[in-house]
This record gives C-alpha cells, structure tokens and sequence, in this order.
C-alpha cells in the first residue's frame, strides 16, 4: 500500500525537478541571440613577437592526434618529438583510443596540470576541444593544430598539410606533364558529397581552363566511395567506356590504389598514366612495375617537424600567430604565418621511382 | 538496512577505502593532482556517467539494467543540437528533449513489463535503435554554438569549490535517490523485487509499475546527460556518449550492487564512480597509456564482481561445516 502512494509521488518529483532546471532562465536563449558568443579570447596578438629571440631549451610540448595507434599520425608525431630533441626540448604522445569527438578533453587538462609549454592537435571535432584549450590558452599555454584544425580561436597556429588550391592544381600539372598536355582524362574519385575531394576537383577544373591545357578534356568524374571493390569497377568502366582515354586523376588513397591493381593487370598497362594522392607504401609495387610513374601525398614527416618548431617558435616569443610573422623550422627553412593563423607546408610531395624507397608509410 | 555483523569487508567499505588510498597516494605521487583546477575537471568529467549512475543503480537493485542511456544521451544531444540549429530557444528545446528521454524510458519499460522481455535483451535493441535515430536527426554534423550562460553552467564551478555545477545537481540528486533506496517503503520493495520478484508480487508490491517507472526515470535522466554533455563539450553529435552505458554499468557493479539485484547500497556506486575518475586522471596524469587505463579498470571491475562471491561462498562453506548459522543473503546461491 506504502508504495502505491509514493510512486506517483516519486515520480512526479523526478519530472518536475528536471522540468524546473530547464525552465529555470526563461530569458529565451536563441541561436540568433547568442551568435555573437564563441569570440571570447583571441588567438594570440596580445604579445608581441621578438623574432629574434632564441628558441628556449628545455620546453616540453606534447603531440595529441585523433587517436594513438594511428600509422599515419604515429609517422606525424614522431617526426615531431624528434625535432624536439634538435632544439633540445622534450616532447611526446599521449592521446584516446578512440577517435570521438570527446575522449581529447581530459587530455588537454593534463597536459596543462603537467605544465606544457605547448600543446598539438589534430582535431576529432572543432569545437568539442575548444573550451579545455582556450582555458589552456589562458594560461600561457600554446597551442598549435595540425592536420585536422579547430575552431579558428581555439589555437594559435594551425599547420595545414597542403593548400586545397596547390593539390588540385598539381594534380592536373602532374598529369599533365606524363601525357604530354593532350588527351581525354578522368577522375576516380571518393565519395559524391566529400568536402575535400570536390573542393581539389573544383580547382582541377578551374586549372584545366588554362591555355596550356587547351588539349587535355576532362569526360567523366567517377566515385569509387573509398570502398576498394567499387573504384576497381568504376575503374575498368571508365576504361571500357572510353577508349582514347590516356589519363585518370584519383586524389584519394584508396581510388588510385584500386585504379593501380586494375590498369597493372590489364591491357591498358603503359598506355593510360595513373596519378593521384596515395601512400607510398600502398603504390610502391606499382612504381616498381612501372604501371604508375608518379602520385603526390604530402609528407607526413614533414608536418610533424614543422608542427613541432611552430609549437617552439610559439612558446619561445618568436611568433605570436599573427599574420605575415616569419620562424625558422629547421631544415624546411623559414615559413610564414598566412591569415587565419595557418602554416602551409607547402606543396605535395611527388612520389617516383628515384625516391619512393626512402619513405616508409 | 540490517547488516550481518562480520559484513566488515562490505565491498563498498572497500572501495572507499580505495577511493581514500588513491586520493591520498595520488597527492603524494603527483603534485598536480590534487589541485582544485584538476579536481574540479576530473569530477566534471564524470558529470554524465554520475548522474546516470543513479537510476541504473534503482534498475540493478531491482535485478534489471538499462544498456541503451547512450544511446538515449546521443539521441537527445543530437535533437538539442538540431532544435538549435532551426532557431529554437534552449528554454524551449530542454523540457522538449527531456520529454524524449521519457519516450524513450516508457518505450524501454512498456517492452520489460507488458511484454515480460528480459530487460537485458529490451535494451540492447533500444540501444541501437535510438543511436539510429541520433544519426537519422543529425547525420555526422556536429553542431556548436551553444549560449555561453548554459555552457558555462555545465562547465564552471560553484563559485570557491572544486565543484562543476553538473556535479553539484549530482549532489543533490543523489541525496534524494539514497533516501529513496535505503529510507523508504519504496526502496525496501526494490530489494524485494531484486531478490526474489515473485515474493514481492505476491507480497502486494506492483512490480511492473515499479519497473516501468525506473525505465522512465532512467530515460528522462540520460536525457538530461545529454543536454549536459552537449552544453560541456559545446558540441551536439549523434555519436556523443558513444560506449558510456558500460562505465556506468562498471561503476554500478564496482559499488557492490549485485547484478542479479537485491544488494548493494548508493554509497559504494557513489565511491565506485569518483573512484573510476579519480583513477582514470591520475593514471592520465603520469603518463599511463590508454590501454593499460583499460586494463586497470576491467581488473577493478573483475576483482569487484569476484571478491563478494568468494566471500560468500566461503561463508557459506564455513556455515555448512559450523552448524546452525542464519546464512545472510548468499549471492552465491544463484549462480
């Protein structure tokens, strides 16, 4: 009997306690209202940049990627923590599991309770690290993003691997170059709505309306979804489909493998030029059998080492973020800070048969 | 609340002692553990797995468990998220998801209870079936943006504590719930329920409305989680929460209830849940990797679930050999 009278009761309580909290501000809090908000500290700028202060011994700095484990980001961190050790200071990687958009965030809090001069992202989501690193940041705390950027005034610095405008550009170049500026060409790309495939094919066909590449007609865009079956198939279509076809573009990494497996076992070996983004791992067979002569990717080692005297030149006040402020990173030489508080590093690295056996990734 | 007088080893005597070595020992080790900016993240961090702890613990006291508040928490993140997005007013969209979290709860509670199903087996598929849903409302967006006024409410401190505000309604939360399970007739009839549910059917409790209202409770509080893990993180995605219904469940286990239900009290949960974040940071804070963390953790959880059962088992061989002993609620005896 007891506890027919208090259930309702109970369960009132539960309803009308978590009803009050949400009603308890009834000020009516809009996106439009509070759009304004998301501005509080601004990256860097306070300071002012003594480019010629020397770079402080001793800083510990710690590289956080979208997950541990990760081939390709062990490869970024590691060229990082060694280029630590060149300007004698001390870093390392620590990070999730997994790669969700939260599981950084704890992360970042130790990493300032363990006093870092400077912390380094690669992203899960912009805006999930955001608040951890801004109380970082206010604490003297650096920040730099690299790979994967966050929100603009969560870091200092963000170093982007390549310029979406110099990879689709160079794409065509590279093509270009192998077949002599003539020919019909195709593209294998990943999947229909990808944010970073459409951007390089945008600028892939802007660069296409150049005179010089008067003689080359783009005839189809394929998707191979990134699915390894698919852009095999979409590959011996486009072969099929098109007999005077002399070249594919296939920015994607899992494309131009696939197109590579397909073209070195067919007819078409010798006689349609395959290039694209790939690992050099992936495409060494390929370079060694002669069915791909050159691909692009931007070196991964490269990105850590610049990431890694970015976060020093950061951390000693020889930068603070601001546009058009120069610092030296080791042996890539001098780089500038562009707007928005990015780094370029630079134009893609082009794979060939010469030097594909000194990277391993 | 009667305890059997060598209970001196409770389990959640235990873990408290536990939580006390790793606070003191962590101070000791680490000089940047016991400071209020990283008590105060590392409790905030636990704001969600806390506050669902409180129901999951009244559902496995009662011999049930609820695997899809993940899912539910992604799902009403995803909805504050796109009701955002559309121009709503977050005073608007908060009672609206929390209206959700009692759909879902109801859904879960009407499929144990109307349909008999193993809560178990109910779960599981809710658990999928909401995260679907979290995906249908937001795809992979993520959206952000939130007001500053109700992000800064999940993430700042009442004002001279350590004490993020989401941990503070724990508090207060969690007071309410332990007079429930060990203070009133309520709570009694969920122990009853837990051990033997026929005997308490029969002894006049109405088990499937109890249940059917934990499910609710259950539902409406992952749903708050999700709010507040939306306004802390400042990022509504459908994969939020992603894998958080098992934390909880070890914290609920690691506390000393019993997941066959009729044991346990509040307070181990409690100690069981700063224990695990505690824990978590300062292993985090010198250097573990992710993985041993894990590993740490399933040997905790492992060891929790084993030590009672030993004991009982070597209780109860001892009152076999002894004689004429009232043996205490074995949990042996079920297995």
């Amino acid at each position: 009997m007891t506890v027919r009278v208090r259930m309702p009761r109970f369960a009132a309580m539960a309803t009308v306690s978590a009803l009050a909290l949400s009603l308890a501000a009834c000020g009516g809090t809009t996106k439009d209202s509070a759009s304004s908000n998301g501005n509080g500290t601004a990256a860097g700028g306070q300071a002012s940049a003594n480019p010629n202060a020397p770079i402080k011994k001793g800083l510990k700095i710690a590289f956080l990627p979208k997950q541990v484990n990760n081939p390709y980001e062990t490869i970024v961190d590691n060229a990082g923590i060694a280029a630590a050790k060149e300007y004698g200071g001390e870093a390392k990687e620590v990070g999730p599991s997994d790669a969700s958009a939260s599981s950084q965030v704890s992360y970042i809090n130790t990493l300032v309770q363990q006093r870092h001069d400077a912390i380094l992202i690669a992203a899960n989501d912009e805006n999930a690290v955001c608040g951890p690193l801004k109380a970082a940041m206010a604490k003297n705390v650096k920040i730099v993003a690299y790979d994967s950027d966050t929100a603009k005034d969560c870091r200092n610095l963000f170093i982007n691997q390549a310029s979406s405008e110099e990879i689709g550009r160079s794409q065509v170049k590279l093509l270009s170059d192998q077949i002599g500026g003539k020919g019909e060409i195709a593209i294998l790309s990943a999947t229909a709505n990808a944010t970073n495939q459409n951007t390089w094919i945008k600028f892939m066909q802007d660069e296409l309306k150049k005179p010089e590449y008067s003689g080359m007609k783009l005839v189809k865009i394929a998707y191979g979804d990134d699915d390894d079956q698919k852009s095999f198939q979409q590959t011996q279509g486009l072969l099929q489909a098109y007999p005077n076809l002399k070249g594919i573009i296939s920015p994607t990494t899992v494309g131009i493998a696939a197109a590579a497996r397909y073209i070195g076992g067919s007819k078409y070996k010798g006689k349609v030029t395959l290039t694209g983004l790939g690992t050099p791992n992936q495409m060494r067979q390929f370079v060694k059998d002669g069915t791909v002569k050159q691909f692009a990717l931007w070196d991964p080692k490269n990105l850590g080492y610049l990431a890694s005297y970015a976060a020093a030149a950061l951390a000693s006040g020889q930068i603070t973020g601001a546009e058009g402020e120069k610092f030296k990173a080791g042996k890539l030489g001098e780089r500038t800070v562009g707007a928005n508080g990015e780094v370029i590093l630079g134009p893609p690295t082009v794979f060939d048969a010469k030097n594909i056996d000194q990277y391993n990734f | 609340m009667k305890f059997d007088a060598r209970g001196l080893i409770r389990w959640e005597t235990a873990v408290t002692a536990l939580l006390v070595l790793v606070f003191v020992g962590g101070a000791g080790v680490s000089p940047d553990f016991a400071n209020g900016d990283n008590l105060s993240f590392a409790l905030g961090d636990l704001s969600e797995i806390a506050l669902i702890a409180l129901p999951m613990t009244l559902l496995v006291v009662c011999g049930q468990v609820d695997l899809s508040v993940a899912s539910v928490l992604g799902l009403c993140s995803a909805l504050t998220g796109w009701l955002w997005n559309a121009g709503w007013a977050i005073e608007t969209i908060i009672p609206l998801v929390l209206v959700v979290g009692v759909v879902c709860g109801l859904i879960n509670g009407l499929l144990v209870t109307r349909l008999g199903l193993p809560s178990l087996a109910v779960t599981i598929g809710t658990m999928t079936l909401y995260r679907g849903l979290a995906y249908v409302v937001l795809g992979t967006e993520a959206i952000a943006q939130f007001p500053q006024r109700y992000t800064d409410l999940a993430t700042t401190s009442v004002p001279g504590t350590p004490i993020p505000y989401p941990i503070a309604l724990f508090a207060l939360l969690a007071i309410v719930t332990a007079v429930v399970l060990h203070a009133t007739g309520l709570g009694r009839s969920l122990f009853a329920i837990g051990s033997q549910e026929d005997a308490a059917y029969f002894a006049g409790i109405r088990v499937k409305r109890i249940k059917l209202v934990l499910f609710v409770v259950s539902g409406v509080v992952a749903g708050f989680a999700g709010i507040v893990f939306t306004l802390r993180y400042g990022s509504a995605r459908a994969d939020n929460g992603l894998g958080l219904e098992l934390t909880v469940i070890a914290a609920v286990l690691l506390g000393g209830i019993d997941f066959d239900g009729g044991k346990g009290t509040l307070g181990g949960v409690i100690a069981a849940v700063l224990l695990i974040g505690l824990l978590r940071n300062l292993l985090m804070l010198n250097d573990v990797s992710t993985e041993i963390q894990s590993i740490v953790t399933g040997l905790l959880l492992i060891v929790s679930v084993l030590t009672p059962r030993l004991i009982a088992v070597v209780r109860e061989s001892r009152a076999k050999g002894g004689g004429a002993r009232p043996a205490s609620p074995a949990p042996a005896a079920s297995s």
